[in-house]
């Protein structure tokens, strides 16, 4: 058994380690990058990875490290209000259904089943194709509202499983009203299990806004984000200069893979 | 054959409340007048215009119109080109059709094997390998894949043109390897995440009462594993490549614009941009459709594995 612990601490050592270094990197980017990610050069365009260019520059001279790193934040600033908005509202409306029961339960459990019955990118691109309006809150909102139905199917599970354990009923014959009970009685217990979930939303959500974004019905085009970068370098594959794509490629790749061994680890961490 | 009456009649009416939202989802944003005649035609030549297409009706009458062609398998004409629906479809849907089912195909074949091999190694560095390998694969977004195969085999050894779209009716041979690079792209995350599925399954499996009722009629692990455990490890993953043969061909809609293959993706993308509402509807109608049948399919798959859950 000891062997089993050793793997499921490195998954999530990796993970943790993986994220933590991508987000710093990203959030440094908001505020310095090595270049200025829109400066055009020249001089130096199209130049393979080097200790000047660590990720080598694009057509136009602009140093691609510093694009990432500026982009990135666009992909993490949409992903993160995704989950935060589409968690808060997915984890409430679970807590109410599995709590309460009855009707309403039946009711949303059953609108929430047959969205998730539709590939929620496939229904994504469609909205915000047929919306029309790109730009990064579109994208926000879109996604939101398409992630609460997972949020709400794995807080409704916790909700029904733990309101029928001893404590809660002792809890309702001392009088807590059922808003107390969910928020503070239920809430923090739930947590171990929604936490996964939500570590595994942003790992949904960077790769749906870089779906979205790679069609061009994600963020406009004066915003980058690693979606539409990537798109923007798969015209540039053929002509010779694969490195733009895969370092933009990579990039997600980094970012998904830190959260998914996260969510990993602290899946088996709980078990 | 009750029980799959009523599975029909529930499709048949998310279908109905499906084709009706999308039909006034149009209603409200507007309809492609603006956009075959431009913004500075003339009040008289929008209405006449509006006219002929049939927009000055109202969106129930409408609808119903559409809903009662479209039953009798008329799609309708494209407001735009002014063809039949019909005929815009049927390539770009068989080459869309082809690239899921083949992007199915491998994952299945691929997948199965690797989960019951992971499991029955558990714990051995083949089964470590693999769980670690997955985990990486996993998080390789298809239209990633897409492009590190263009790449590696279409730039670096030069086995395809990235491009190069030969169409089934010219020569099907050729057709079918250049579908297998999109294929692959769409297979791949899928094929890591069915066979981490599997081999949890298979590994719950065997710690089940069961299972040790067949060790202790001397039956050695790997005989209980298949004849046993397997099939009931199936179940879930047979919901779940359900799910994977809906994400496939959502998934294909990104894939076939990376591999300019003609499909069904891009008709709907520009469609939509245009307004052509008969060809949106009927694109996602078809989408619909595949949705439930994949999910009809794997319940009835589902109950011959387990005949417990026909009630």
């Amino acid at each position: 058994m000891a062997k089993q612990d050793s793997k499921q601490t490195w998954f999530f050592k990796v993970g943790l380690i993986l994220t933590v270094f991508m987000v710093t990197i990203i959030l440094i980017g908001q505020f310095w990058t090595p270049y200025d990610p829109a400066e055009q050069n020249v001089a130096a365009k199209s130049l393979s990875p080097s200790f000047s260019h660590l990720m080598g520059t694009d057509y136009l001279g602009r140093d691609i490290f510093s694009r990432v790193m500026e982009g990135a934040g666009t992909t993490l600033f949409i992903a993160f209000f995704v989950v935060l908005l589409g968690s808060a509202a997915g984890i409430f409306i679970g807590a109410l259904t599995g709590y309460l029961g009855g009707i309403v339960d039946t009711v949303l459990m059953k609108i929430c089943d047959s969205i998730t019955a539709f590939p929620s990118i496939l229904l994504a691109i469609i909205i915000l194709k047929v919306l029309d309006r790109p730009g990064k809150w579109t994208v926000i909102w879109v996604l939101a509202i398409l992630f609460i139905p997972s949020f709400a199917r794995v807080s409704r599970t916790e909700y029904v499983r733990i309101k029928k354990q001893n404590y809660i009923s002792l809890a309702r014959l001392e009088g807590a009203s059922p808003a107390r009970i969910m928020a503070l009685h239920i809430l923090p217990n739930a947590f171990p299990v929604l936490l996964p979930a939500i570590t595994i939303g942003f790992n949904n959500a960077v790769l749906a806004e870089a779906s979205m974004s790679f069609l061009g019905v994600g963020v406009s085009a004066t915003e980058a984000s690693l979606g539409r970068m990537l798109s923007d370098a798969q015209n540039y594959l053929v002509t010779g200069l694969p490195w733009y794509a895969l370092c933009v490629g990579g990039t997600i790749v980094l970012l998904i893979l830190g959260f998914s061994l996260l969510a990993e680890g602290l899946q088996q961490r709980r078990k | 054959m009750r029980y799959v009456l009523k599975k029909l009649a529930v499709m048949l009416a998310t279908l109905l409340v499906l084709s009706f939202l999308s039909f006034a989802a149009f209603e409200m944003i507007g309809d492609p007048v603006t956009t075959i005649l431009g913004t500075n035609a003339t009040p008289e030549a929008v209405a006449e215009l509006r006219a002929e297409l049939g927009l000055d009706r109202s969106l129930f009458v409408r609808y119903f119109e559409w809903l009662g062609r479209f039953v009798t398998g008329d799609f309708g004409t494209s407001y735009i080109y002014r063809l039949p629906v019909k005929g815009m479809l049927g390539e770009k849907l068989v080459n869309t059709l082809v690239l899921t089912l083949m992007g199915f195909a491998l994952a299945v074949v691929i997948s199965i094997p690797l989960g019951v091999v992971s499991a029955r190694n558990e714990g051995r560095w083949l089964d470590r390998f693999l769980t670690v390998f997955n985990q990486i694969v996993m998080a390789i977004p298809s239209f990633f894949v897409a492009i590190l195969l263009m790449v590696v085999f279409g730039l670096v050894l030069r086995l395809f043109t990235p491009g190069t779209f030969v169409s089934y009716k010219d020569s099907p041979g050729a057709f079918l390897i250049y579908m297998l690079f999109p294929a692959i792209s769409i297979a791949l995350p899928r094929v890591a995440m069915t066979e981490k599925m599997l081999r949890t399954s298979i590994l719950e499996e065997m710690q089940k009462n069961y299972v040790r009722t067949a060790y202790a009629r001397g039956m050695s692990r790997r005989t209980a594993m298949k004849a046993h455990a397997l099939k009931n490890a199936m179940l879930p993953v047979i919901t779940f490549l359900a799910v994977g043969a809906a994400e496939m061909l959502a998934g294909s809609i990104v894939i076939e614009q990376i591999f300019s293959v003609p499909g069904i993706g891009r008709l709907l993308m520009v469609s939509i941009g245009q307004r052509d509402v008969p060809v949106v509807e009927a694109i996602i109608m078809i989408l619909a459709v595949w949705v439930m049948l994949v999910h009809f399919i794997s319940e009835i798959l589902s109950e011959a594995f387990d005949p417990r859950m026909r009630s």
